[in-house]
C-alpha cells in the first residue's frame, strides 16, 4: 500500500495483517510532520517518543486476539475466582493477578475460569465444591488436577490455551491425562502474586497447549520479574521465540530406572520407551541417572505442602470475604464463626490437608515432621544437581496410570497421594519440567512423557519437547467426542 | 512493612490506608521494605548489638479478627540483632551505679489491625490501616533491679529512637509501647522469681507506677503464704492496679515456621560498616561534650542534647553566632521553649529559626536592644515569623542611647514624682530605681538601662545640690 493512498481502514487491515507494524506506520507520519510543519504550522506539539513508545506497545501484544481460560485458584478482577470452594463462593477480586495483566497487556482475551479441585489440593479435580470436570476423551473418567478444568477446556477446543498452576503436579498431571502440553516453569520464573497459595514454596503458574511452541509463547508472556512478589527471578526471561525447530542432535536425557520398577502401568511404560527411541533416533543420548531419593519425595511433599497451606487457609475466616456462617443466638461469638464458616465453606480434602499441616507444624512435632522433611527436600534436589552434570534433563512418565473413572479414588486418599510418584519432585527442587503428549493407550486415553531441566532452562524443555512433537505420530490426535 | 501503605494510621479515616497486601487478600504476597530493616539495624548498632549475617523472618500463626492472615509475619529464631546493652546510671537508693542492662534482641515484625469491641451490642469494628505497619521489638534481659532503672532504660531507649529518626516516640500516640516483665526473690537469692507480664501502660510514669505496684503485689502474694502466678496483667490506669487477664489468654502454639514469600536476608560486614557510619552523636555523649566543651550546666546539656533537633539547632545557632553558649541556651530553653510549649510545638516547627535568634543576639550584644526589649521582639517573631531587625525597625523599638533624649525623661520623672526624690534626698537610695522604672516606662522601654539609671542618679544629686543650697 503505497504511503499516500493510507487510509483509517487500509491501516487496520495491513497492521491487524501483520504486514506493516504499527511502528512503521507511526513513524512514517510523524516523519512527514517534521518534513512539513515548519511551512504549516499545524501542530503546537508533536508526541515524537511517546507516539512511538505507544506504537511499540500495540506492537508488542504477542498474545492479540488469543482467547485463553484461567484456572479459578487466579485473581481477576470482578471476576468472580473461587479456587472451586464454597468458601469463596461469589467472591470478585479487586485486582487482577499478574499473569492475568500481563496476558491482557500482551492482548490475550480471557474466556473464562477454569474448574479445579478446591484450593489446588487434588489429582482429579472431583474435590471442587461445584462438581467434578470430565475428561473430553472419556466422560467417565477424571481429566486429571487440580487444574483439570484448564486441562479438559483445551482438549475440547475450548480456548486454544489456559492457564494453571502447579504445587505436586496439578498442571503437568492433566496435561497429560488429557493429552495436551502443560509446562511448570522454575519456581520464581513466573509471579505469584493474585495467585490464591496453596504451598507457598512450591506454587507456579504455567500453561497448557496443544504445542510446545504455544506453551513457549504463553510462557514469554507470562514470564519476568515482579516487584510484588519476592519469590520471583529479579533476571528478564530469555527470549524462547528462536527454539523451533527443535533440534537434539547431542542432548543428554538421563531416565532413573530404578523409579520406574514398579507402578507403573505397561502401556505406560510402552509408551514412554516409544517416546525415548523417537528421541533416540533425532540424535540424544539417553542414559540412566541415579536419584536415591526420589522414593521420598510423595511423604515429603505431603508433609510440607499441608504445612504451608494450613497457614495460607487461615485468612478464609468470613471476617472480611467470602462465606461467612450464620450464628444463631447472642452467645456465639469470633470462635464460634470462624469454626462454622471454615467447616461449612471447605470440603474434606481441604479440611484433611489442613489438620496434617497443623499438625506437622505444631510444638513437639515442628522438628520431627516439617523440619526433617525440608531437609530430606534438600536430598532431592541435591540427587538432580548430581545429575544435570551428566545430563541436560531427566526423563520419567508424568504419571503412573492413565486416567481412572470417577468416583475410583475418591475414598482412598493415600492411593490419590501416590499418583503423584514422578510431579513432586520437580516442585520440591523447583525446577522446571514439561509434560508432552506420548500418545493414547489401547482404551484411547492419553499418556504424557515428562522431562524436568535446570533451573531457568525452560528453554532445553521446550526444545526436546518440540523435537519429540514434529514427528509424533499422535500429534493430530483428538478426543473424539470433541474433535 | 511489607507493603506501599502510608503509616499514619492515627490521622486517616478508618480503612483508608489499605491494599491487598495489609488487608490479607487473597493472592496477595509481602515484599520487605528496606528502609524498615536499616532502621531495625540502626537501632541494633546503637544498642551495641551483634548484626548477624544471616536473618530471616517467620509465620506466627493464630486467629483473629485482628490479624488479617490468620498468620503474622515477624521474626522467631534469627532476629535482626542481638546481645547488645545500654548503659543507665543505675538506682542509687539502691546502692547501684552505672552500668550495663542487656539487650536480648531487636526484631521486626508487622503490626495487626485496630479492633473497636465497645461500640454496640454484638458486633466489633476493626480499622485494618494499621495492619502492616512495621513494629520493631526491643527485649532487654532481666538486669533491671527496680522502677527506677526500668524508667532510665526506658528514658535512653526512647532517647535513642527519637535520635535515630526511627520513632516519634511518642507512647499515647502507640508509637512507643511497652510491655514490662517483673519478678521479685529472696535477696541474695540468684534464681529469678516467677514473672508476670505487664501491658497497657500507656505513659513512663505507668511503667514506674504499674512495676511499683506489681513489685508490692508479689510481695503480698508471697508474704500471704501464696505462689506468683505466671501470668499477663493489664494495668488499669485509673485504679492504678494491675488486674489478671489469664481469662482472656489460652495457651498459643504459634507454629512457628520460616516465612516461605520472603526470601531470607543476608546483610555484609560492609553494609553495617555502611550504616554504623550514619549513627549520630546520642542524647548522653552530646550533653556530655556541651559540659565539657561548652561550660554548661549538667541539667541545661541535658535538656538541650535532649533531642537531635534541640541539640541540632542549639548548635547551628552557636556557629552562627559565634556566641556565648550559655547565653543561647538561657534563651532556647527561657523564653523560646515558654513560646513554644503553649503551642505545643516542637523546636523544627519554630518560627524563630537559628538564623533569626542569632541575628537577634546580635542586636542585643550590639546595644541595639536591651534584654527585655530583646524578649518583646522574639514574642513578635515568633508570632509573625518576621526577621528582627525588620520589627525593630517597623516599631521603632531600637535601644535610645542619645542622652538628651533620656535626660527629657528624666526631668520628666523627677518633676512627677516629688516624693520618690524626697526619698533619694532623705537616704533612700533605692527610689533611684524607681525613678530610673519610671523613666522606661516613659521612653517605652527603649532607654539603654544602664544610661537611664546614671542620668536619674545624676539628676537626683543635682536635686540634693539644689535642695541643699534652697533658703
Amino acid at each position: 500500500m503505497a504511503p499516500g493512498a493510507w487510509t483509517v481502514t487500509g491501516i487496520r487491515a495491513a497492521v491487524a495483517g501483520g504486514d506493516l507494524s504499527a511502528r512503521e506506520v507511526c513513524a512514517h507520519y510523524l516523519d512527514r510532520i517534521a518534513a512539513t510543519d515548519g511551512r504549516l504550522h499545524a501542530f503546537t506539539t508533536v508526541l515524537r517518543e511517546a507516539a512511538l513508545a505507544r506504537a511499540d506497545e500495540v506492537d508488542a501484544r504477542p498474545l492479540l486476539g488469543v482467547p485463553i481460560a484461567v484456572k479459578d485458584v487466579i485473581c481477576t478482577r470482578g471476576v468472580p475466582t473461587t479456587a472451586g470452594s464454597r468458601i469463596l463462593a461469589g467472591y470478585r477480586p479487586p485486582y487482577d493477578a499478574t499473569v492475568v495483566s500481563r496476558l491482557l497487556d500482551a492482548g490475550a482475551v480471557i474466556v473464562g475460569k477454569t474448574n479445579c479441585d478446591e484450593f489446588a489440593m487434588g489429582s482429579s479435580t472431583e474435590h471442587s465444591a461445584y462438581g467434578p470436570t470430565r475428561n473430553p476423551w472419556a466422560l467417565d473418567r477424571i481429566p486429571g488436577g487440580s487444574s483439570g478444568g484448564a486441562a479438559a477446556a483445551v482438549a475440547a477446543g475450548q480456548a486454544p490455551a489456559s492457564i494453571g498452576t502447579d504445587t505436586g503436579g496439578s498442571i503437568r498431571q492433566p496435561a497429560a491425562l488429557c493429552g495436551v502440553v502443560g509446562l511448570k516453569p522454575t519456581y520464581g520464573r513466573v509471579s505469584r502474586y493474585g495467585l490464591l497459595a496453596f504451598a507457598s514454596s512450591l506454587d507456579q503458574i504455567g500453561p497448557l497447549t496443544w504445542t510446545v511452541a504455544d506453551a513457549a509463547a504463553v510462557l514469554q508472556v507470562l514470564a519476568g520479574p515482579d516487584p510484588r512478589d519476592a519469590t520471583a527471578s529479579t533476571e528478564p526471561p530469555p527470549d524462547l521465540s528462536r527454539l523451533f525447530p527443535g533440534n537434539v542432535r547431542g542432548t543428554r536425557i538421563g531416565v532413573p530406572r530404578v523409579a520406574l520398577a514398579d507402578g507403573v502401568d505397561p502401556e505406560v511404560l510402552d509408551a514412554f520407551g516409544a517416546a525415548l527411541a523417537m528421541l533416540s533416533d533425532r540424535g540424544a543420548e539417553v542414559c540412566d541417572v541415579d536419584l536415591p531419593h526420589m522414593q521420598y519425595a510423595v511423604p515429603v511433599y505431603y508433609l510440607v505442602a499441608p504445612a504451608e497451606a494450613s497457614s495460607n487457609l487461615a485468612r478464609y475466616d468470613g471476617v472480611r470475604y467470602g462465606h461467612r456462617a450464620k450464628l444463631d443466638g447472642a452467645a456465639a461469638g469470633v470462635s464460634e464463626m470462624y469454626a462454622r464458616t471454615r467447616s461449612e465453606g471447605f470440603g474434606a480434602e481441604v479440611k484433611r490437608r489442613i489438620m496434617l499441616g497443623t499438625y506437622a507444624l505444631s510444638a513437639g512435632y515442628y522438628d520431627a515432621y516439617y523440619v526433617h522433611a525440608q531437609r530430606v527436600r534438600s536430598l532431592i534436589r541435591n540427587d538432580f544437581d548430581r545429575a544435570f552434570a551428566a545430563v541436560d534433563a531427566v526423563a520419567m512418565p508424568t504419571t503412573p496410570t492413565p486416567a481412572f473413572r470417577i468416583g475410583e479414588r475418591i475414598d482412598d486418599p493415600l492411593a490419590m497421594y501416590l499418583g503423584d510418584v514422578f510431579t513432586v519432585s520437580a516442585n520440591l527442587t523447583g525446577l522446571p519440567a514439561i509434560s508432552l503428549p506420548a500418545g493414547l493407550t489401547q482404551a484411547r486415553l492419553p499418556i504424557g512423557f515428562q522431562l524436568v531441566g535446570r533451573p531457568f532452562d525452560e528453554a532445553t524443555l521446550l526444545r526436546i519437547g518440540d523435537a519429540l512433537e514434529r514427528d509424533a505420530p499422535w500429534s493430530d490426535e483428538r478426543p473424539p467426542a470433541f474433535a | 512493612m511489607f507493603c506501599g501503605c502510608p503509616a499514619d494510621y492515627q490521622a486517616a479515616e478508618p480503612n483508608t490506608r489499605t491494599c491487598p497486601v495489609c488487608l490479607g487478600l487473597p493472592g496477595a504476597l509481602p515484599v520487605i521494605n528496606r528502609r524498615a530493616v536499616e532502621y531495625t539495624v540502626l537501632t541494633g548498632l546503637a544498642l551495641n548489638c551483634r548484626i548477624p549475617e544471616f536473618t530471616k523472618f517467620d509465620r506466627k500463626n493464630y486467629p483473629y479478627p485482628d490479624l488479617m492472615k490468620g498468620y503474622q509475619i515477624s521474626q522467631y529464631d534469627l532476629p535482626l540483632a542481638l546481645d547488645g546493652f545500654l548503659e543507665i546510671d543505675g538506682d542509687t537508693q539502691l546502692g547501684l551505679g552505672r552500668r550495663r542492662i542487656g539487650v536480648e534482641r531487636v526484631h521486626l515484625e508487622e503490626d495487626v489491625a485496630k479492633s473497636y469491641d465497645d461500640r454496640g451490642e454484638g458486633y466489633s469494628l476493626v480499622d485494618v490501616n494499621r495492619s502492616g505497619v512495621p513494629l520493631m521489638e526491643v527485649v532487654s534481659k532481666p538486669d533491671m533491679r527496680s522502677a527506677e532503672e526500668a524508667r532510665q532504660y526506658l528514658t535512653l531507649l526512647h532517647s535513642i529512637v527519637q535520635y535515630l529518626g526511627v520513632s516519634t516516640g511518642n507512647m499515647q500516640d502507640g508509637n512507643f509501647r511497652c510491655d514490662a516483665n517483673v519478678s521479685i526473690r529472696p535477696v541474695g537469692s540468684q534464681i529469678l522469681g516467677t514473672r508476670t507480664e505487664v501491658k497497657n501502660m500507656n505513659s513512663f510514669r505507668a511503667v514506674y507506677q504499674a512495676l511499683e505496684y506489681e513489685v508490692v503485689r508479689q510481695r503480698e502474694v508471697i508474704e500471704d503464704g501464696g505462689a506468683v502466678v505466671q501470668e499477663t496483667r493489664g494495668w488499669i490506669e485509673e485504679r492504678e492496679v494491675t488486674v489478671s487477664q489469664r481469662s482472656k489468654e489460652y495457651a498459643h502454639d504459634y507454629r512457628y515456621f520460616p516465612e516461605p514469600d520472603l526470601p531470607p536476608l543476608r546483610i555484609g560486614p560492609e553494609r553495617v560498616a555502611e550504616l554504623a557510619a550514619e549513627l549520630p552523636e546520642f542524647a548522653p555523649q552530646r550533653s556530655a561534650r556541651f559540659q565539657a566543651d561548652l561550660a554548661l550546666s549538667g541539667y541545661d546539656a541535658d535538656l538541650l542534647a535532649g533531642s537531635r533537633s534541640m541539640a541540632n539547632y542549639f548548635e547551628t545557632t552557636l556557629t552562627l553566632r559565634d556566641a556565648d553558649a550559655a547565653e543561647v541556651a538561657n534563651w532556647m530553653l527561657g523564653d523560646l521553649a515558654r513560646l513554644l510549649n503553649q503551642d505545643h510545638r516542637e523546636i523544627d516547627a519554630s518560627p524563630v529559626t537559628p538564623q533569626r535568634l542569632a541575628d537577634l543576639l546580635a542586636l542585643v550584644a550590639d546595644g541595639t536592644l536591651s534584654t527585655s526589649l530583646a524578649k518583646t521582639v522574639l514574642e513578635e517573631m515568633y508570632a509573625t515569623g518576621g526577621e528582627p531587625a525588620d520589627i525593630v525597625r517597623e516599631q521603632g523599638l531600637g535601644q535610645i542611647s542619645d542622652t538628651g533624649a533620656i535626660e527629657a525623661a528624666v526631668a520628666e520623672a523627677i518633676a512627677a514624682n516629688p516624693k520618690a526624690v524626697a526619698d533619694y534626698i532623705s537616704g533612700k537610695d533605692t527610689a533611684a530605681r524607681f525613678l530610673m522604672g519610671q523613666v522606661m516606662r516613659l521612653t517605652k522601654g527603649q532607654a539603654q538601662p544602664e544610661l537611664a539609671l546614671r542620668l536619674v542618679q545624676e539628676g537626683l544629686e543635682l536635686q540634693k545640690t539644689r535642695g541643699s543650697l534652697e533658703p
